[in-house]
């Protein structure tokens, strides 16, 4: 446990706090490993201090007094390890009752979560699209620094967890249930440096791969991602990327939605799954939301960065990158185990390409 | 012990005189695990006594008939009271009359359930209804599939004793049957109020 | 020395040879000799699937296995080391010392307790033939529904759920045995508050077993029903709750890790006094407080659940009972500091591994003590931390425990002593090793890295980590072979042992290496805790031990032979050997394997069960001990 103190730093670490409640959970944490670290010295110092003190030695003789116990000892050394627990209990108490508190008002950004095998969907209730819907995105998500954000989630398959350690601990998904989260993030994320954060209750082939981003940024900084957000994505006509739109509208929205700003005006396409858990509802859907996803710096829950390689191996065969079972989905059921192979030739790939460029 | 062709070394234990014989402890800590069992399987029930999912619910229990069949169920513990009275008096004959008594009004008992799973099946509630039905049927179905293993081990007892194969001096084993009857008995007692008389 | 006869030379068990012997034995040595062995074996295969997860982690994005092989590789390792090595092991212990240390000849129920092995041998074959017929389990060996639901034509996790079960039925048959034979079979003067700490702890080891079993058994019969019958207990759309699943389990699962720990826990009682020279510091305190670990142990389960949104208040509830239990654990380290404290400490093998014991528990109950504070352990909980802290109580604990037991007692096992200085060199590896290990895990979850995770990216910050944990892992790896060359030479070649080589406390070293089948050829009378050695020594006016005769090791009470029969044996009747106790446990498996491929498996039910009735019916007809 000494190691610890060199533990270094990484972006999805939970003792380099990013926001207020982070912070309070690390100082706690921190209290109760001094504590341990000291017990951890006076009990190994008096285990060796047996062991040099009173090992045999060539020649030794001695009879060891036959020493049976002592109640007074054995009362002392009850008693101070229950007060020393009973101090520790007071911040975990209150800790446990803090974590509780659902944040309200007009300045907290209500985030929905839903968690699926395998990636994160993201409704942020507060904000419309240009459609009129709810702004949906997946797998990276974007905060304002200094306002506090609080989490309803839920699972649309099986239980999940939600964990971006640098910004508060985790808390479960559950089918059929409600959970909450809440903190405020302190610092705005550098560019090209996001917080990273990942799902942790196993949840089957691709848990490991179940990633988050998450960028914070200034007030201006988050109006404007919302602004880019909720637009329209528009429909090319000309070049590869009308190709690719040809091939998304056939092929992608099966599963995948997308708000594109058509002829008879703005619509959604793709499927609309809506979970009601707990009675709050979840605007949800088969796959991940599309409609700006050039922005993303990620692909398949943030395992890959979104370059153009990646891109076109994924979209060629995409259980290659992200071990998944697509040969048991069941569309019409709701039950998606993962992206499967669509078979689709280089010229499709790169139109595709082309369409997800042009939407940023 | 004059019966030392068969007896262990810990059967030789068992000889009557001693406060804990072994085969009743063991019988107790059986037991003990069984009522674990139980009662996890009435927290399930409990949990879910109002998931009904749209389908029926407690409204669908037929309590006078379940009162009859439980009052059956209840006079079988009288019987094989008095069955092991009989054996300790050593009235082998009087013994096994109890004991067919107390296997046929189990017996009773297992068809009056079936009678009611019937009738409920038709009504709609089926295990796959709801989690309400799931966790009615396992706890009445796993509770049933003890009481006919009671019953087996007392049509075994009768037929041992028949056979004259059940010692006289060794009232163990009755007593041992009479111990796993009666729990099934209270188990059954805990599960009607629980489930058909509490309905909340 | 004590002059051996030739009971004492060799590493021959006394009576009968060949494989039906071994089949049909219902002496609890061999039976103890039999667990020991299987969960060596099982411990191998889990070592080597622990090798291969290592490998896997050893550097980012690492392309040793595949996901879906990893998947099945850690839940059958988490799987395999929880019951079929660290349970089986205390059960070899607890079968083979639990009778001869209450002066008994056997447990209560002979055949009962061969036919607990028997299933816990046939159970964990087919649990692991799943990996010959389309793959092993895979949902970890928590099984969370409704994860483990998902895919019901995939029959992995119905191994699983079926496998548990059985093994479950293994073990309240076995704690059923041991709970009858303390409370009835000890010998004359044997008070309880005279048996051995081991007997305590395999006492409340045992109820916690028969209390706690039953529940994660409803648990999995509902998910049997779930899978295949359409049953609706964890199905959310039907308004199902998965966090049933969560407290069945952990209502069981919390209750284990202490029937885990404890008899380990006992065995470094027995070891520390004998290799001190002083008695046990605070006997009833040690004893109450493992019973006290076992009562409040059904207080705390859902600490395993503090993410899971249950509610402010079952959360700081828990997290208290949890912080409570820690007291009791304290005051056994103090009392074993206390035992060896002002002794005379031979550090040989068996008192290294204990004090080993002690200071890696120590780590893994501090961090245990760490997880009690709810808001840490929402960032510690399914991360590395987490292993780290279960590694170091269960492997730097149990088996540390474990060992040190083996070491211990091989030379009553076998008449000879296990080699000193392999031991020693087995002690350090594997000390280093584990540390190299698991205390890199406790950096990996704090910063962030979950469990469970075939695979992680790089510039996160674990890679030196998880690397020094894969060396570390490849050392322990070595430390084992070290193990066991020394168990195979040593029971060939090693140094003859005598009755008592270590000048002990406790009954079993009155008895000859390796013991009679009859244990006692008279049952001891006890006086006093530490009999033996109160026969052995007696104390001065400062409380010094005195011995009472020059001769070092036991020859005054080494058990004497009566006389009898034409070759000098005692004329004990011991209950005759039994083949109905592994047919049954074979028609039970039998059954349950027919149980996983149903429809079609209603064949394999009906044969099972057959067979099973055929193996009962024998059996309860049968005599105990035929006439000689």
């Amino acid at each position: 446990m000494g190691l610890s103190a060199c533990a270094g730093s990484g972006p999805q670490s939970a003792i380099e706090p990013q926001s207020p409640q982070a912070e309070s959970i690390n100082n706690l944490w921190l209290l109760v490993y001094y504590i341990a670290v000291v017990i951890f010295v006076l009990v190994m110092g008096a285990l060796l201090y047996a062991i040099f003190r009173f090992r045999e030695r060539p020649g030794d003789d001695r009879q060891p007094v036959q020493l049976h116990g002592n109640t007074a000892l054995e009362i002392t050394w009850t008693i101070i390890p229950a007060v020393i627990l009973a101090v520790i209990a007071v911040p975990t108490v209150r800790g446990v009752f803090d974590m509780r508190e659902v944040p309200t008002g007009d300045d907290v950004v209500n985030v929905r979560v839903t968690g699926h095998q395998w990636w994160w969907e993201f409704e942020y209730v507060d904000y419309t699209n240009a459609a009129g819907e709810t702004l949906v995105t997946a797998n990276e998500l974007h905060l304002p620094v200094g306002r506090e954000a609080n989490f309803v989630m839920t699972s649309a398959d099986v239980i999940h967890s939600f964990w971006i350690p640098p910004l508060m601990g985790k808390r479960d998904v559950v089918p059929g249930r409600i959970t909450d989260l809440s903190f405020e993030p302190s610092n705005v994320t550098p560019p090209g440096q996001p917080i990273f954060g990942q799902c942790a209750e196993f949840c089957g082939l691709s848990h490991a791969d179940m990633r988050m981003r998450v960028f914070v940024h200034s007030e201006a900084g988050f109006a404007d991602w919302v602004a880019a957000e909720a637009a329209a994505s528009s429909i090319p006509t000309e070049g590869p990327a009308a190709a690719g739109w040809e091939t998304f509208n056939t092929v992608c929205t099966a599963c995948h939605r997308a708000t594109v700003a058509a002829e008879g005006g703005v619509e959604t396409l793709g499927p609309e799954v809506t979970i009601v858990a707990d009675g709050v509802t979840f605007v949800s859907s088969l796959a991940p939301n599309l409609t700006h996803f050039g922005g993303r710096t990620t692909l398949a829950a943030a395992t890959y960065a979104n370059t153009v390689e990646h891109l076109a191996a994924w979209l060629d065969d995409p259980p290659a990158l992200k071990p998944m079972d697509p040969e048991r989905n069941d569309i019409a059921a709701g039950e998606i185990f993962g992206m499967p192979d669509f078979g689709l030739d280089d010229e499709e790939i790169a139109g595709l390409i082309a369409l997800l460029k042009v939407w940023e | 012990m004059s019966t030392a062709d068969t007896t262990t070394p810990a059967e030789a234990h068992d000889s009557g005189h001693d406060i804990y014989p072994v085969r009743k402890t063991a019988m107790w800590v059986f037991l003990g695990s069984e009522a674990i069992f139980f009662g996890s399987m009435i927290a399930t029930f409990l949990l879910y006594r109002n998931t009904t999912d749209g389908g029926p619910g407690t409204e669908i229990f037929n309590i006078p008939f379940t009162s009859a069949s439980s009052f059956v169920l209840l006079m079988s513990s009288l019987t094989m009271v008095l069955g092991l009275n009989a054996y300790e008096r050593k009235d082998m004959r009087q013994t096994r009359i109890w004991l067919v008594a107390t296997a046929l009004l189990g017996a009773t008992f297992l068809a009056g359930q079936i009678f009611e799973f019937t009738e409920f099946y038709h009504e709609g509630l089926t295990p796959q209804t709801s989690p309400f039905g799931s966790a009615f049927y396992m706890l009445t179905g796993f509770h049933g599939a003890h009481v006919a293993i009671g019953v087996l081990l007392l049509t075994a007892m009768v037929i041992l004793s028949r056979q004259g194969r059940l010692y006289p001096d060794r009232g163990l084993n009755v007593e041992l049957v009479g111990l796993y009857w009666h729990f099934v008995d209270i188990v059954w007692i805990v599960i009607f109020t629980v489930v058909y008389l509490m309905q909340v | 020395m004590a002059v051996t006869t030739d009971r004492d030379v060799g590493s021959r068990m006394p009576g009968d040879r060949g494989v039906w012997a071994w089949i049909t034995t219902v002496d609890h040595k061999r039976i103890g000799m039999l667990y020991a062995v299987t969960a060596l074996v099982f411990f191998l295969v889990a070592g080597v699937e622990a090798l291969l997860i290592r490998l896997q982690l050893a550097g980012p994005n690492g392309e040793v296995l595949t996901a879906d092989a990893y998947n099945q590789l850690f839940t059958m390792h988490g799987l395999t080391m929880v019951f079929l090595v660290v349970m089986p092991v205390a059960a070899a212990f607890t079968n083979y010392f639990l009778p001869i240390m209450i002066g008994a000849r056997d447990v209560a129920f002979p055949r009962l307790n061969a036919f607990s092995y028997w299933l816990f041998l046939f159970s964990g074959l087919m649990i692991y033939s799943s990996f010959f017929v389309g793959g092993a389990p895979d949902g970890a060996w928590v099984g969370y529904a409704p994860l483990s639901e998902q895919l019901p034509e995939v029959v992995r996790m119905d191994y699983w759920a079926i496998g548990l079960n059985l093994l479950g039925i293994s073990s309240i048959a076995a704690s059923a045995n041991f709970i009858a034979t303390v409370l009835t079979m000890r010998t004359r003067g044997m008070t309880m508050l005279r048996m051995p700490v081991f007997v305590w702890m395999s006492l409340v080891v045992a109820f916690l077993l028969i209390f706690s079993l039953p529940s994660v058994s409803v648990g999995l019969f509902q998910l049997l029903l779930d899978r295949n019958a359409g049953f609706l207990f964890y199905v959310s759309a039907a308004g199902g709750d998965p966090l049933l699943w969560q407290h069945l389990f952990w209502i069981f699962g919390h209750p284990e890790v202490y029937v885990l720990i404890l008899p380990a826990m006992g065995i470094v009682s027995e070891i520390l006094p004998v290799f001190s020279r002083k008695p046990l510091f605070g006997y009833p305190f040690v004893v109450f407080s493992g019973a006290a670990i076992g009562f409040i142990g059904f207080g705390v389960w859902a600490h395993h659940m503090f993410t899971s949104g249950m509610g402010p208040i079952a959360e700081a509830g828990f997290g208290i009972a949890t912080m409570i239990i820690a007291v009791p654990t304290g005051v056994k380290i103090f009392n074993w500091i206390g035992t060896m404290w002002g002794g005379r400490l031979r550090l040989q093998t068996p008192m290294l591994f204990a004090i080993g014991f002690i200071a890696m528990f120590v780590i893994g109950g501090l961090s245990g003590v760490t997880h009690a504070i709810v808001p840490s352990d929402t960032q510690q909980h399914d991360s590395y931390y987490v292993v780290a802290h279960f590694h170091y109580v269960l492997f730097g604990g149990a088996i540390f425990g474990y060992v040190a037991g083996v070491y211990y007692w091989f030379p009553k096992w076998t008449g000879r002593l296990l080699d000193e200085g392999l031991g020693k060199i087995h002690f350090w590896l594997m000390l280093i090793g584990f540390n190299m290990t698991f205390a890199p895990m406790h950096i990996l979850g704090l910063n962030g890295m979950p469990r469970r995770t075939y695979q992680y990216g790089s510039g996160l910050g674990w890679d030196f980590w998880n690397l020094l944990a894969t060396l570390g892992a490849l050392v322990i790896g070595v430390s084992f072979l070290v193990f066991i060359y020394n168990l195979i030479v040593s029971k060939r070649n090693g140094a003859i042992s005598g009755p008592d080589p270590w000048d002990g406390r406790t009954l079993e070293w009155t008895i000859p290496s390796p013991p009679p089948v009859y244990n006692f050829a008279e049952e001891p009378t006890v006086h006093a805790l530490d009999d033996f050695w109160h026969q052995k020594y007696a104390e001065d006016d400062e409380g010094r031990m005195v011995p009472i005769q020059p001769v070092k090791g036991g020859a005054l009470a080494v058990d004497k032979e009566t006389g009898g029969d034409d070759d000098g044996e005692p004329d004990i009747h011991m209950p005759t050997a039994s083949f109905y106790p592994a047919l049954s446990s074979f028609g039970i498996v039998v059954a349950g394997f027919g149980m996983v491929y149903l429809p079609w498996g209603w064949i394999s039910v009906g044969v099972g069960l057959a067979i099973t009735l055929w193996g009962l019916f024998g059996w309860s007809l049968e005599p105990v001990t035929k006439e000689h």
